[in-house]
């Protein structure tokens, strides 16, 4: 890589050979490189990247069902038809339900884990009397695995018994809130709608980022995000009857408040991680810098709000980009606390494994796992993009 | 001399007379065999005994208990399907008898016809004929049944309901009727458990509702999932579902049973395992600490599964697993497990002296009663339809719309192959 500058910079009478001998020497060294890097590829490019086109070519045959499980099952080649079955099928709902639920579930957990994370990290960024031990203290769920944590909240949220008998020790009456089998749902649409409610969500994110923009480049923003976003709002309230409905018959999703009592849990074992990352974060900001925020007259929320949050942006990407997939593997923190099947409280990975591997439907099955891959693609790779580009400018 | 020798010859005779049918009970086996069963827990004292019995028949051979726990086989069933796909079979596997076997693996071609064996072992007498026919198709017959489980039976603490001055229900009429009283005394009348449990209820009142004739039919593909009875179950059942407790979903099937026991809840339905937990958990006496009836309507029908123990297609020890198969179906086999795991025996010879109370009135129906086979259960569907059931429950128990649950189940089995 270096090579032209290095030839460029030496003395006239030596360049052939050691032109030569840098050649060689590089040649060498890329072969070394290669050949160590190899079977880490060979391996990554087989069971990753193999087996996610395996799974991608299961999904559109017809596996499943009666002979699934002999020695050489038959398999047919059927397009798209699993995933049109998952989201407009009559037998789809409950993967419909699972994916509404998955949505939340995100949301929902990086909302809580962040803001919380980020809440006691600062409060522990004073350094109160006593931060080691309560560093420790809240970072601890973390070694917890998600079944033992499970089996945990599942006793403390049981309708009479933990959480809700709690109250009673102060005097007030004891909780009736149902936990994990509320079957309320609330924020509840109607999936025929579902393609109506996607391009509002666009719209909203347009006319979002370009409020967002108005600050820095006041034209460019209205020009680019606003006037779209508002036009693309208007043009479905009015003419959103165009638009095809996303299934036959009306079926009602929302976020189900069962689902409260797991987003709870996760919540309590990864606010401690995503603290443990702002602390670190903090700890990296040096002092003369606070001092200087100080010294300008910034107040300790001014300070967090306009200096040091700011600053540990790439904290903040990371801490999203985890979650987010986390998130969107949870399979045993569920399968522990409301068991396999559980329609308000269900995950696509969960259906994924029942689907496979109780009902034999594996091309279903496959469907699931690709979809749920796709979803997590979103999060990763412009995140992966971005860390591409930043490189490239260096 | 020539006397005494012939005299020596006579005894040695004699002692091989007599040694010889030991040295076939103690048998020459070598090597290993792989059980495979979820019957860790409560199960796992029972499962140890039936090993002993094998070990002392077979003592050249070490027996390797592979159990996976979690409830009704989830977690084993899974581990198993990767096992066998990857073409890595235990010697043997515990299977719920009837269509999870049949459907899943006998259809995949994956299994052993063991008719030979039933022959050979004179077992076409000793298990009732009705049995035989749900564990075997026409090409064959796929598993031994060791236990035999009931489905339909409904639960009760005889000593509550005299207090609440209620009987126990003999028609689901009878039920809507007393429900609403116990309801306004701040009874449940019927306790329910998470999701499974309402599919095992389901299946009660929907036999109740269309009667076993009908129930047969919908199984062998004669009745169609939308048709009118079908949707007559699904009302009934979303009327009785009126009368359960409101936290189902967070409840396990034994806190279901504490609800009747601790008298919170009048009735509940459940197999009979809940005998062996009332029995040896709760410490209450089968007949007088707790009762029993036929779930509503279903009297004179016994809903059945059966847990089975079958030899896959190449099974590394397969020797081994025949003999293991050999001590399953024997009458000591059976009369040892069953007691332990408060289940009946398959075999019509039993020794009865051995169970209790509530096991002999089960023995003397699995004799005399319609048998059915269980939907919850992997009796009557394979998997495939077992696993979309589940969901199309979770749909009722949101929308509790009958009609659109039984075309569901019209479109599911469709898809199953039903």
């Amino acid at each position: 890589m270096n090579q032209p500058l290095r030839v460029g910079n030496s003395p006239g009478a030596e360049r052939p050979d050691q032109s030569d001998l840098h050649m060689r020497e590089a040649s060498l060294d890329k072969l070394k490189a290669f050949l160590t890097l190899l079977p880490s590829m060979i391996l990554v490019g087989v069971f990753v990247y193999g087996f996610i086109g395996n799974t991608i070519w299961t999904s559109m045959t017809d596996w499943g069902g009666t002979g699934s499980m002999s020695l050489e099952p038959q398999k047919n080649f059927v397009g798209l038809e699993n995933y049109i079955d998952l989201f407009t099928g009559f037998l789809g709902g409950g993967f419909r339900q699972d994916l509404v639920n998955a949505v939340y579930y995100s949301v929902m957990l990086l909302a809580g884990a962040v803001g919380l994370g980020m809440f006691i990290a600062i409060l522990l960024d004073q350094k109160p009397k006593g931060e080691d031990l309560l560093r420790t203290i809240f970072l601890y769920p973390m070694s917890l695995s998600f079944i033992v944590s499970g089996t945990i909240w599942r006793w403390l949220l049981a309708p009479q018994g933990g959480v809700n008998v709690l109250p009673k020790y102060f005097g007030f009456e004891p909780l009736t809130f149902k936990w994990l089998s509320s079957q309320s749902a609330i924020l509840v649409f109607n999936w025929q709608d579902s393609l109506r409610i996607l391009v509002y969500v666009a719209a909203f994110v347009l006319i979002m980022v370009g409020l967002f923009k108005l600050k820095k480049d006041a034209g460019r923003a209205v020009k680019r995000w606003l006037i779209p976003g508002i036009v693309l709002g208007a043009l479905v309230w009015v003419f959103g009857g165009i638009l095809p409905d996303a299934l036959f018959m009306e079926e009602e999703h929302g976020f189900n408040l069962a689902t409260l009592g797991i987003i709870m849990a996760t919540i309590w074992q990864y606010s401690g991680y995503t603290m443990a990352l702002y602390l670190a974060g903090f700890n990296g900001i040096s002092q003369d810098l606070r001092d200087a925020a100080m010294l300008d007259g910034a107040s300790q929320v001014g300070y967090y709000r306009y200096v040091a949050i700011p600053m540990l942006k790439p904290i903040t990407i990371s801490a999203v980009i985890i979650l987010s997939h986390i998130s969107l593997k949870m399979f045993d923190l569920i399968f522990a606390m409301t068991g396999p099947d559980n329609a308000a409280t269900g995950h696509p990975a969960l259906n994924m494994y029942l689907t496979t591997f109780r009902g034999n439907e594996f091309a279903r099955g496959a469907a699931i796992a690709i979809v749920l891959f796709l979803i997590a693609a979103m999060f990763i790779v412009p995140y992966l993009v971005g860390q591409y580009r930043q490189q490239g400018r260096h | 001399m020539k006397k005494a020798l012939a005299k020596m010859l006579v005894v040695f005779a004699a002692a091989l007379l007599i040694g010889a049918p030991q040295a076939a009970q103690a048998s020459d086996l070598k090597g290993e065999l792989e059980i495979f069963s979820w019957w860790a827990g409560d199960e796992g004292p029972a499962l140890d005994a039936l090993i002993d019995i094998y070990k002392k028949e077979n003592p050249g051979v070490k027996v390797i208990n592979a159990t996976v726990t979690g409830g009704s086989g989830v977690n084993a069933q899974a581990v198993l399907k990767t096992r066998m796909l990857g073409g890595e079979p235990p010697d043997s596997f515990q299977v719920h008898a009837g269509q999870e076997l049949i459907g899943t693996w006998v259809k995949a071609d994956r299994m052993e016809d063991l008719a030979p064996l039933f022959k050979e072992q004179g077992w076409m007498d000793v298990f009732p004929e009705g049995l035989i026919k749900l564990i075997g198709t026409d090409n064959g017959i796929w598993s031994v049944p060791v236990t035999i489980h009931r489905s339909n039976v409904m639960w009760y603490i005889p000593a509550n309901l005299k207090k609440w001055g209620v009987e126990a229900p003999k028609t689901w009429d009878d039920f809507l009727t007393i429900a609403p009283k116990l309801k306004s005394e701040g009874v449940v009348p019927l306790a329910l458990a998470q999701n499974w449990t309402a599919n095992h209820l389901w299946e009660s009142v929907a036999l109740a509702a269309m009667g076993a004739d009908n129930w047969d039919a919908l199984w062998s593909g004669k009745l169609p999932f939308d048709s009118p009875e079908m949707v007559k179950a699904w009302e009934l059942f979303g009327k009785v579902l009126q009368y359960t407790n409101a936290d189902a979903t967070s409840l396990s099937w034994q806190q279901a049973t504490d609800m009747v026991v601790d008298g919170r809840a009048a009735f509940n339905i459940m197999g009979d395992w809940a005998a062996g937990y009332m029995s040896t958990t709760k410490k209450l006496a089968p007949g007088e600490g707790y009762g029993w009836v036929a779930s509503p309507g279903t009297e004179g029908t016994f809903m059945f599964l059966a847990d089975s123990f079958g030899l896959p297609k190449g099974a590394p020890h397969r020797a081994n697993a025949v003999a293991w198969l050999k001590v399953l179906g024997s009458k000591e086999g059976s009369d040892t497990f069953n007691p332990l795991k408060g289940s009946i025996s398959a075999r019509k010879d039993s020794d009865l002296s051995k169970y209790n109370a509530y096991s002999q009135s089960a023995a003397k129906d699995w004799k005399s009663n319609r048998v059915v086979g269980s939907l919850a259960h992997g009796v009557a569907a394979n998997d495939t339809f077992k696993n979309g059931f589940a969901s199309i429950m979770e749909m009722f128990l949101k929308t509790k719309n009958p009609q659109a649950a039984s075309m569901a189940c019209a479109q599911l089995a469709k898809k199953a192959g039903i």
